[in-house]
């Protein structure tokens, strides 16, 4: 693999529609980009928010959840479950700083192997451009921050005490004086 | 309703009736239309064959010039203005390559594509924005007795069907029975008037000019209406030379919009009528 | 970049041993991903005992390696890295099975739907196995030992669809003992078949061969026939689907009716005035009639919206106005079988299987205003014709022009009519080449005319097609190769005078000809039916792009559907032609009998269940279930799922705010390994 960045996209595709559809996007031989890993779930009513924050946590540049048209969902309604969901994980992400690109719904029906070339495409390239979230490089600077002002207060505390102490010894010498 | 107006340079010479109908006939029916500033060549010659990119760019400046003006529609009366304009459109949209070199060239004279700027024709205008009803209302002078065979040409049905269809127009035929006159359906609506061919192949072209004639006159139409420059001087200025070869065809050919102006009950000679080749006669009006 | 950044893998006490195999099928995947270097790789990766690639993972070798492999290396857990799991799970599962594991304990990684296939470069794709193959490792260690749960088939089958497709399968199915509800939404079955005259190529009567199976299914005691009915409702799952059946009304007990006919022949209309559906529009019925002689069942209906006895009620629906003499009940007498209170009618059924037949609906010549269909009266659809060359037909089997008497002295048929056009349908339909010349055949021995095929190219692909083909050169059938531009009334030269203009370019003379004819026949293609994505719905099936109903395998599982025991046969799957309806419908019939002799189906185990320990009895998961599987349980403030109804969506795992459920094969444990597993690479 070439050794300059490339964007990670993880995907959540549901068995009957997304999953079937990627299928037929490789039965068709049509081409798209390989950033992609898919993980297969019976309903995108499956994915639990976790999921999604803890592939952006553990280094996911963005993330795609793949179900049934509205009104096509195997289970009846799993979808629409998960379109709640998901207008609530985007309000969250925004206030995180997240950028809105980074996740993605789409409804991808098991005839549209070329929506799943299209739409994961389309979200490499948003993700090139907005370049890697590398979350976990940030938890590490994070923790070595929070080291960083934890031995700064540390040694501030050290540096007041001390200081402390040898004022009260000079007051100690006034009052003795 | 207000449209940036691209009257391309038929209007302005042999298709001049076109466009001293048009203006009033909109005026009256409450459209209003602002001569694009500056406006060039649409582009509409062999420059496409010859060079794709500067005949794209040539048309490409129209649409800029519309876009700059603030119109949010342009309206091409020219059925060959209104493809040009429409295909360039279409080229810049497919070709991101094209639309970069097009950009780029505006560019030096400061002039930018932003946005789309739908092109459209008055036919479209008249019958989707204003409405067959609104034009009803105006007619003062129904064209009763008149039996007009709708030719709509080449070049507004194809290739962008747009407002119609393309083997079987009908707009033009619901404008006309609004204004009273009788309709005479042919198959030949949309068949070449022979008009490309007239410069290079005269007997090829006047052929067709001569069959779409007769076909009419068949059909038992008093006159032939369109909505092309091309088309009307074709069909209109070639009688003797048909005449001469095959037998008198002898038909007049107007504008549409000069029988909406007669049926709004303006002059003919406000309507520019007296410049075709072939008197339109119209009918005595029947006692009402 | 190898920094390990946080890599807190949360491994399970004790690695189980894994074993891996990665599969080259054939180039298919060891064209595009190093297999070699996949193996090797997954071999490096904690408790993997045992990496390989091989050939054919699923050829027989290839699944005894994995049994013998089992036993030689102590296998606790096997990976496969080959297709979608949607095409060899089971294949691998049974595998592991028989090697003595539980069949649970093992995963399946698609890197060639998802990967080899899609992608080009070798590294990319070989990278992207290595990651995927990783994930899997990750997730089979932490898999639980499973066992599938079997529920019984309910020993009767629903088909959809009267036409070919559906009287074949539900006769085959009646003929084994299997009980059948063959639902019709006409008032009889028959479908497009009972309107043909002929059948290509063998040219016999499409009446001789399809109206004694008609009448089988009318007899048989298996099969319950409603006619004018629709189905509107499907709930449940394969083995036990309930399903709504709106009967229509009309008018008649179905019970009582002898199919005398009396009452049409005293109905107060004493000609026929109304539209013929049956006859294509050519004809003329009675509003009591009956569709055509051999109708199944020999049961007549009223037509609410012509018959006189009714009028518009307030909501613009028929009702019974009582106005009209009522001849009709007079002449049935003492059989009683008229009922004007007839009103629609709900009925709930249950049944196992499901085999959708629905068909096609031909394309709309007047789509293509160029033919001129709908503006030139001569201009027929082959549908028209077909009833017009039938004995029984609204012209007594002769051909003739819309004047209803002359006959045709030239008549040119047009080939692929919305068929093969990207401005209306982009597929051949397949039949059209066929049925026109059979056509072509028919008319010619009928009146004696010139005939012209105009056509792209002749699709002859069938048994003793292409000798049909050859048969009606040797007739004298003119065929001009080329898409016929325009159908006129334009006549430039005498000759043309009062004909029908074809105009076409001759591509093997390279002219452009103009054939004056007097009667034109468009060979419209066949289309998806208008309510097709209703049906699908109802159905839980998917339609391709061009909206006929998705297959579950284009070629190994082509009458299944994406929802188990729901399968698909004759047009409503992909233009096709009796003969292969037919067989198709034979394959459903089998596919739901395979079903039913089995008695049950096993179903995933990927149902969900609640730790009762944590859940806090929120109540939040209990709406969310469309299949009503979570109860509450007051007494412990719990809250319990029915194994029985789950069907394992996991919605409620996704929603549980304090993930006290668990979806067995998908639990959070498994899916977390996964999501660490693609990630991990460095």
């Amino acid at each position: 693999m070439n050794k300059e960045w490339q964007p990670r996209l993880v995907a959540f595709f549901c068995n009957w529609c997304t999953y079937t559809a990627a299928d037929l996007a490789g039965v068709s031989r049509l081409k798209y980009a390989p950033n992609v890993r898919v993980i297969r779930v019976m309903c995108s009513g499956r994915v639990d928010p976790q999921f999604i924050l803890d592939a952006l946590a553990k280094g996911a540049d963005g993330v795609l959840v793949g179900g049934c048209h509205p009104g096509d969902c195997h289970y009846v309604e799993g979808n629409y479950k998960m379109l709640r969901r998901y207008h609530l994980l985007k309000r969250m992400l925004k206030d995180m700083g997240i950028e809105e690109q980074r996740v993605r719904l789409e409804w991808i029906s098991a005839a549209e192997g070329h929506k799943v070339r299209q739409v994961v495409n389309e979200m490499t390239e948003q993700l090139r451009a907005l370049g890697p979230l590398g979350l976990p490089q940030k938890f590490e600077e994070w923790d070595r921050e929070v080291e960083r002002l934890a031995a700064d207060v540390h040694a501030r505390e050290a540096a007041d005490a001390a200081a402390a102490c040898a004022g009260r010894t000079s007051a100690e010498e006034v009052t003795h004086a | 309703m207000k449209y940036g107006y691209f009257p391309g340079c038929s209007l302005k010479g042999t298709g001049r009736a076109y466009e001293e109908s048009l203006l009033p006939v909109l005026r009256h029916l409450g459209v209003e239309l602002v001569e694009l500033e500056d406006w060039n060549c649409c582009g509409a010659t062999a420059y496409m064959a010859v060079d794709e990119g500067k005949a794209c760019a040539l048309a490409a400046r129209n649409l800029a010039l519309a876009e700059r003006g603030g119109f949010q529609q342009l309206m091409a009366p020219c059925s060959a203005c209104y493809l040009v304009l429409n295909k360039t459109q279409h080229y810049l949209d497919e070709s991101p390559a094209m639309r970069r070199k097009v950009e780029g060239a505006l560019g030096t004279v400061s002039l930018k594509l932003s946005r789309q700027t739908p092109v459209r024709h008055p036919l479209d205008v008249l019958l989707h924005d204003v409405g067959v009803e609104a034009i009803r209302q105006k007619v003062t002078r129904p064209l009763s007795g008149l039996r007009v065979a709708p030719y709509y040409g080449c070049q507004v049905v194809r290739p962008y069907a747009t407002f119609d269809d393309q083997a079987n127009p009908t707009s033009m035929d619901q404008l006309l029975k609004a204004l009273g006159a009788e309709v005479v359906d042919w198959p030949l609506k949309t068949k070449c008037c022979g008009g490309s061919l007239t410069g290079t192949l005269p007997v090829a072209g006047l052929r067709l000019a001569y069959l779409l004639l007769k076909e009419a006159k068949k059909r038992g139409a008093d006159a032939i209406a369109t909505v092309c420059p091309l088309c009307q001087f074709n069909l209109d200025a070639y009688h003797d030379k048909i005449a001469a070869r095959w037998e008198p065809v002898r038909l007049p050919t107007v504008y549409f919009t000069q029988l909406m102006g007669l049926a709004f009950g303006m002059p003919a000679h406000t309507l520019g009528l007296q410049r075709g080749f072939v008197p339109l006669e119209l009918p005595a009006p029947t006692a009402a | 970049m190898a920094n390990g950044n946080g890599n807190n893998r949360t491994s399970p006490e004790r690695r189980p041993r894994i074993g891996f195999y990665v599969c080259h099928c054939g180039v298919n995947i060891a064209g595009t991903v190093d297999c070699a270097e996949v193996a090797r790789y997954v071999g490096t990766l904690p408790g993997v005992v045992l990496s390989r690639d091989y050939k054919y993972m699923c050829s027989d070798p290839g699944q005894e390696l994995i049994q013998k492999d089992i036993a030689e290396y102590k296998l606790e857990r096997v990976v496969v890295a080959s297709c979608s799991p949607l095409l060899h799970e089971h294949t691998f599962r049974t595998a592991v099975e028989k090697g003595g594991l539980n069949p649970f304990f093992f995963h399946m990684v698609n890197i060639r739907e998802h990967n080899s296939w899609v992608h080009t470069d070798r590294a990319e794709a070989t990278a992207k196995a290595r990651d995927l193959a990783r994930a899997a490792i990750e997730r089979v260690a932490r898999h639980k030992p499973l066992e599938t749960k079997r529920v019984p088939i309910k020993p009767v089958t629903l088909i959809v669809g009267g036409g070919i497709a559906g009287i074949h399968a539900a006769l085959t199915l009646a003929n084994a003992g299997k009980q059948v509800i063959l639902v019709e939404r006409e008032p009889t079955i028959g479908g497009h078949m009972a309107k043909f005259d002929k059948t290509f190529p063998t040219l016999d009567c499409a009446a001789c061969i399809l109206t004694p199976k008609m009448s089988a299914v009318g007899a048989h005691p298996n099969i319950r026939l409603l006619t004018y009915s629709e189905v509107v409702k499907v709930d449940g799952f394969v083995g036990n689907y309930k399903v709504t059946i709106r009967r229509k009304p009309r008018y008649i007990d179905e019970e009582k009716c002898v199919g005398c006919q009396d009452c049409i022949s005293a109905c107060v209309f004493k000609q026929p005035k109304f539209t013929d559906e049956f006859n294509e529009g050519l004809g003329k019925r009675k509003p009591v009639y009956i569709p055509f002689p051999q109708a199944t069942p020999q049961v007549v209906a009223i037509d609410s919206n012509v018959c006189l006895n009714f009028r518009n009620g307030p909501d613009g629906s028929r009702v019974v106005s009582d106005k009209c003499k009522k001849t009709c009940v007079e002449a049935c007498g003492d059989r009683n079988a008229i009922d004007f209170t007839q009103k629609e009618r709900f009925e709930e059924i249950e049944v196992g299987t499901i085999i959708v037949a629905t068909g096609f609906q031909a394309f709309d010549a007047k789509r293509l205003p160029a033919y001129g269909y709908g503006r030139y009266p001569n201009v027929f659809t082959a549908l028209e014709v077909e009833r017009m060359v039938n004995a029984s037909g609204p012209t007594g089997g002769h051909v003739v022009l819309r004047d209803g008497k002359t006959e045709p002295k030239t008549v040119g048929i047009i080939h692929c009519v919305g068929s093969r056009d990207k401005k209306t349908n982009r597929w051949c339909s397949r039949v059209c080449c066929m049925y026109s010349m059979k056509l072509a055949h028919l008319i010619k021995e009928h009146t004696h005319a010139e005939v012209y095929n105009f056509y792209i190219d002749i699709r002859t692909p069938g048994k003793g097609y292409e000798e049909f083909y050859n048969q009606l050169l040797d007739e004298g059938v003119h065929f001009v190769r080329g898409r016929v531009g325009e159908v006129t009334d334009w006549a430039i030269t005498p000759e043309e005078e009062g004909k029908l203009v074809i105009r076409v370019e001759d591509t093997l003379a390279g002219v452009v000809r103009r054939i004056p004819v007097d009667m034109v026949v468009l060979a419209t293609g066949l289309e998806p039916r208008s309510d097709a994505q209703e049906v699908r719905r109802l159905f839980n099936m998917s339609c391709g792009s061009e909206g006929f109903f998705l297959e579950r395998h284009p070629k190994l599982a082509p009458v299944s559907t994406f929802n188990d025991g729901v399968y698909i046969a004759g047009a409503c799957q992909g233009p096709k032609d009796i003969p292969d309806t037919v067989a198709q419908a034979g394959a459903a019939a089998a596919e739901a009998l395979s079903l039913i002799d089995k008695g049950y189906v096993e179903q995933e185990p990927n149902t969900a269940f609640v730790l009762e320990d944590e859940c806090s009895g929120c109540k939040s998961c209990i709406p969310l279930c469309p299949y009503s599987a979570i109860q509450f349980d007051d007494a412990r403030g719990k809250a319990v799922i029915n194994e029985a109804l789950c069907k394992g969506c996991g919605t409620c795992v996704g929603s549980c705010p304090s993930g006290s459920i668990v979806q067995n094969l998908f639990d959070d444990e498994e899916i977390f390994s996964e999501i660490e597993g693609v990630l991990a690479y460095e």
